[in-house]
C-alpha cells in the first residue's frame, strides 16, 4: 500500500491557492474562537481532561465520530477505494463493526470504572503502580502512532491544497499544524477540542452527503451505473468492483489482509482517545448513546465513501490521483474540483485539515492526560498531585508532544495514512485490549497477567512492524537502501500475531501467578461497572 | 436476542435490606438476587451478539480473500454478491447497535437503577 505515496514530481496546482488559502484561514480561525469561547477555564483536571463530564450522549457521540474519521478515513479510505476499488471498501467495514465491540462491552462499563484514563480501569482491579506504568507506556505509544499517522497525511494534504511542492514547505506546513494543535489543547483543554470536534465532524457530514448525492445524480442515481462508469475508466477494468485487486496477489497479501481485518475489529475498543471519550459524559448511560450515535454517523460516512471512492475513480480516474501530491490521498478533494470547481475543492480541503488538526488535538490530549495523571500524578506523587500542577505537567506534556509529532510527521511524511493507521490499530488492539477486557470480565485476572499482556503485547507488535517489509527489504519500505534487510516477518501488519499473543500471554501471567486475585477487588470492580455505582458523577447527573 | 424469562421475582433482595447494603458493601451487593440477574441477563444478550458479529464478520473477510470469484458474481446490473455482502454488514452493525440499545434500557437500566439507589442510599445514612 505505500506504494500510493507522495511522489515528489511538482504539484499539479489544482484550484486557486490563494482562494484556498482563505477558506483554509476561515476554518481555522473559525475552529480556534470556538475553542477558545467553549474552554471557559479549565480549572479542574476534570475540566481538562473530560470537558467537565458535562456532554450529553449526542455531543460525545459526534465528537468521537469525529475522533474517528480522522484525515485516514475521510480522505484514505475513499482514495484506496478510488484506486483500488472494492478492497478500499473492506478497510472501511472493519473500521466499522469494531464498534459493537466498544458498544457492548467497554462503553458503559469503562466509563462506570474509571476516571480519565485507561490505566484507572485497571487500577481499580489491580491496585498495582506497575501496571499503571505499563498501561502508560502503551497508551503513549499507540497515541504517538496515531499522531504521527495524521501529521505525515497533513503535509501530502496542504501541499495539494496550497500548491506547496518543495519539501522544505511541507516540512513547514506540518510544524504549522503542530502548533496551531497545541492551541487547541492548551487553550481549550478537553472541552474547547470536543466542541471544535463537533464543529468539524457535522461540516464533514454535512460535506460527504452532499458530495455523494452529487455524484449518484450524476450517475442517474443508480449504483449499478456508477460500478459500471467506475469500472469502464479504470485500467483494472471491471476487477476494481470485486476483493483482491490490493490483497490478493498471494497467500502472504491474503494473510496481511486477514491480519489487518483483525487488527481493525479488535482495534477500535483499544484506541486511547477514543476510550477517554467516554469520560466526558455524566454517566455511563450517556456513554453508550454515545457510542450508539458514533456508529451512526461513522456507518453512513463509510457508505459514503464507497460513492465517494468510485466516483473519483470514474470522474478524475486513478491516473490522475496517483500522479498528485498525497497519492491515494487527494481522491476526494481532485473530485470536488471536479464536481464543484475551485470553491467545492477549498472546502473540502479544509475541511480535511481541521479534520486533522481537531484529530491531532485529540491525541495530544490523551497521550498528555496519560502521562500527567498516571506517571506523574499517579505514580511519581502517588496520586496527591494538586490539580494545578496536574494540569500544568499536562500542558507541559502537550508542548513535548506536539514537537515529537512533527518531527515524527516530517519524517513518515509519504507514507500511506490509512496504512499508518492500521498499525496503530494493531498495537492499540494487542497492548490494550486484553487487559481491559480482562481487568472488566475475569475474575482470576491479576498483576502479572496484566504486565505480560500489556507488554507482551506492545512488543511483539511493535518489534514485528520493525521486522516487516514496512521498514526494510522491500520496494516500498522505509529504508530505501535494498542492502539493508532485516525484514524477517513476511506480513505488513502484526495483529494475526501479536494480538492472539497478547491475550495468551494475558492468562498465561494469570494462571501461574503465586498470588492470587483479590476477590473483593473484583467485587467491587463488577458491581461498579454493572450499576455505576461510585462512579465519577457529571456535572449532570 | 435472548429474552429468557424472568427467573424468581427480580425485584426481591434477597437478603440485601435497603439501607443495609452499605454495612456489608460490594460483596453483599454481587451476591444479591438482582445483581445476579443483571450480570446474567448482560452476558446471555453480549456473550451470542459478540460472537455472532464476529463470526459473520471474518466469514466475510474470508469469503472476500479466499473466495473472490464468489464475490464477483452480479446480482443486479454491476452490483455484485461482495457489495451487498459488504452492505449487509453494515446493516448487521446498525442493526445489532440498536438492538443492544433498546434491550439494555429495558431490561438492564431499571435493575442497575434500583441497586444503585439502595447502595447509595445506604451510604448516605
Amino acid at each position: 500500500m505505500t506504494g500510493v505515496a507522495a511522489t515528489s514530481t511538482p504539484a499539479p496546482v489544482v484550484g486557486t491557492p490563494a482562494l484556498n488559502f482563505v477558506i483554509f484561514a476561515f476554518f481555522v480561525v473559525v475552529t480556534l474562537a470556538i475553542a477558545v469561547n467553549a474552554a471557559g477555564r479549565n480549572r479542574s483536571t476534570t475540566d481538562y481532561y473530560a470537558g467537565g463530564r458535562a456532554f450529553t450522549g449526542w455531543q460525545n457521540g459526534i465528537a468521537i465520530g469525529g475522533d474517528y474519521l480522522s484525515a485516514a478515513s475521510f480522505l484514505g479510505i475513499a482514495g484506496i477505494i478510488a484506486i483500488y476499488g472494492y478492497d478500499g471498501f473492506l478497510y472501511s467495514i472493519g473500521f466499522l463493526v469494531g464498534w459493537l465491540l466498544v458498544l457492548m462491552l467497554i462503553s458503559e462499563p469503562f466509563r462506570n470504572t474509571g476516571r480519565y484514563t485507561m490505566a484507572d480501569v485497571l487500577d481499580l482491579r489491580l491496585k498495582a503502580p506497575p501496571v499503571r506504568a505499563a498501561a502508560a507506556v502503551s497508551t503513549l505509544t499507540v497515541s504517538l502512532f496515531y499522531l504521527l499517522a495524521q501529521m505525515a497525511g497533513a503535509g501530502a494534504l496542504v501541499s495539494l491544497l496550497l500548491g506547496v511542492s518543495t519539501a522544505a514547505g511541507q516540512d513547514l506546513v506540518v510544524a504549522v499544524v503542530g502548533i496551531l494543535m497545541l492551541f487547541y489543547v492548551l487553550v481549550g483543554g478537553m472541552k474547547g477540542t470536543t466542541w471544535v470536534q463537533i464543529v468539524k465532524a457535522s461540516i464533514l457530514a454535512a460535506g460527504a452527503a452532499v458530495t455523494t448525492f452529487w455524484v449518484l445524480s450524476k450517475a442517474g442515481f443508480s449504483l449499478s451505473s456508477l460500478l459500471h462508469h467506475a469500472a469502464a475508466s479504470s485500467a483494472a477494468g471491471s476487477k476494481v468492483l470485486g476483493p483482491g485487486l490490493e490483497y490478493g496477489v498471494n497467500t502472504t497479501t491474503k494473510l496481511d489482509f486477514v491480519s489487518l481485518a483483525l487488527a481493525l475489529v479488535l482495534g477500535t475498543a483499544g484506541l486511547p482517545h477514543v476510550l477517554m471519550r467516554l469520560y466526558t459524559v455524566p454517566n455511563a448511560r450517556e456513554a453508550r448513546r454515545s457510542v450508539v450515535w458514533t456508529i451512526w454517523l461513522v456507518g453512513l460516512f463509510y457508505l459514503c465513501t464507497l460513492v465517494l471512492g468510485f466516483g473519483a475513480m470514474w470522474l478524475v480516474g486513478g491516473n490522475r490521483i496517483l500522479a498528485a501530491p498525497g497519492g491515494g490521498d487527494s481522491a476526494v478533494p481532485l473530485l470536488a474540483d471536479k464536481l464543484g470547481g475551485t470553491l467545492l475543492f477549498g472546502i473540502v480541503a479544509a475541511v480535511a485539515f481541521a479534520t486533522i488538526l481537531a484529530v491531532v488535538a485529540g491525541l495530544t490530549i490523551t497521550a498528555s492526560a496519560s502521562f500527567a495523571h498516571d506517571v506523574y500524578a499517579g505514580l511519581m506523587r502517588n496520586g496527591n498531585a494538586e490539580p494545578a500542577d496536574e494540569i500544568r505537567v499536562a500542558r507541559i506534556t502537550a508542548v513535548v508532544i506536539g514537537f515529537v509529532a512533527v518531527v515524527g510527521g516530517i519524517a513518515a511524511k509519504g507514507i500511506d495514512v490509512a496504512f499508518l493507521v492500521g498499525l496503530a490499530f494493531a498495537i492499540a488492539a494487542s497492548a490494550n485490549l486484553p487487559s481491559i477486557l480482562y481487568s472488566l470480565f475475569w475474575p482470576r485476572f491479576t498483576e502479572r497477567g496484566a504486565l505480560w499482556s500489556i507488554y507482551g503485547g506492545l512488543i511483539s507488535a511493535v518489534g514485528l512492524i520493525i521486522f516487516s517489509p514496512v521498514l526494510s527489504g522491500s520496494s516500498t519500505a522505509l529504508i530505501t537502501d535494498r542492502h539493508i534487510n532485516f525484514a524477517f516477518f513476511p506480513l505488513n501488519n502484526p495483529g494475526i500475531v501479536a494480538i492472539p499473543l497478547a491475550f495468551f500471554l494475558g492468562w498465561l501471567g494469570t494462571v501461574t501467578d503465586r498470588r492470587s486475585a483479590d476477590p473483593a477487588r473484583y467485587a467491587r470492580m463488577q458491581v461498579r461497572a454493572l450499576t455505576g455505582v461510585g462512579a465519577e458523577r457529571g456535572a449532570r447527573t | 436476542m435472548a429474552f429468557q424469562p424472568r427467573v424468581g421475582n427480580a425485584s426481591s433482595t434477597a437478603g440485601t435490606q435497603p439501607g443495609r447494603a452499605s454495612a456489608v458493601g460490594y460483596e453483599a451487593v454481587r451476591a444479591s438476587r438482582d445483581f445476579w440477574t443483571i450480570q446474567r441477563r448482560f452476558g446471555s444478550f453480549v456473550r451470542p451478539a459478540c460472537t455472532l458479529f464476529i463470526v459473520w464478520y471474518f466469514l466475510f473477510v474470508i469469503i472476500a480473500v479466499f473466495a473472490p470469484g464468489f464475490m464477483r458474481i452480479d446480482v443486479f446490473g454491476d452490483v455484485n454478491v461482495g457489495l451487498c455482502f459488504g452492505v449487509l454488514q453494515f446493516v448487521s452493525t446498525f442493526a445489532i447497535a440498536l438492538g443492544y440499545r433498546n434491550w439494555a434500557r429495558r431490561r438492564l437500566d431499571p435493575l442497575s437503577d434500583r441497586l444503585r439507589h439502595r447502595l447509595e442510599g445506604g451510604e448516605r445514612q
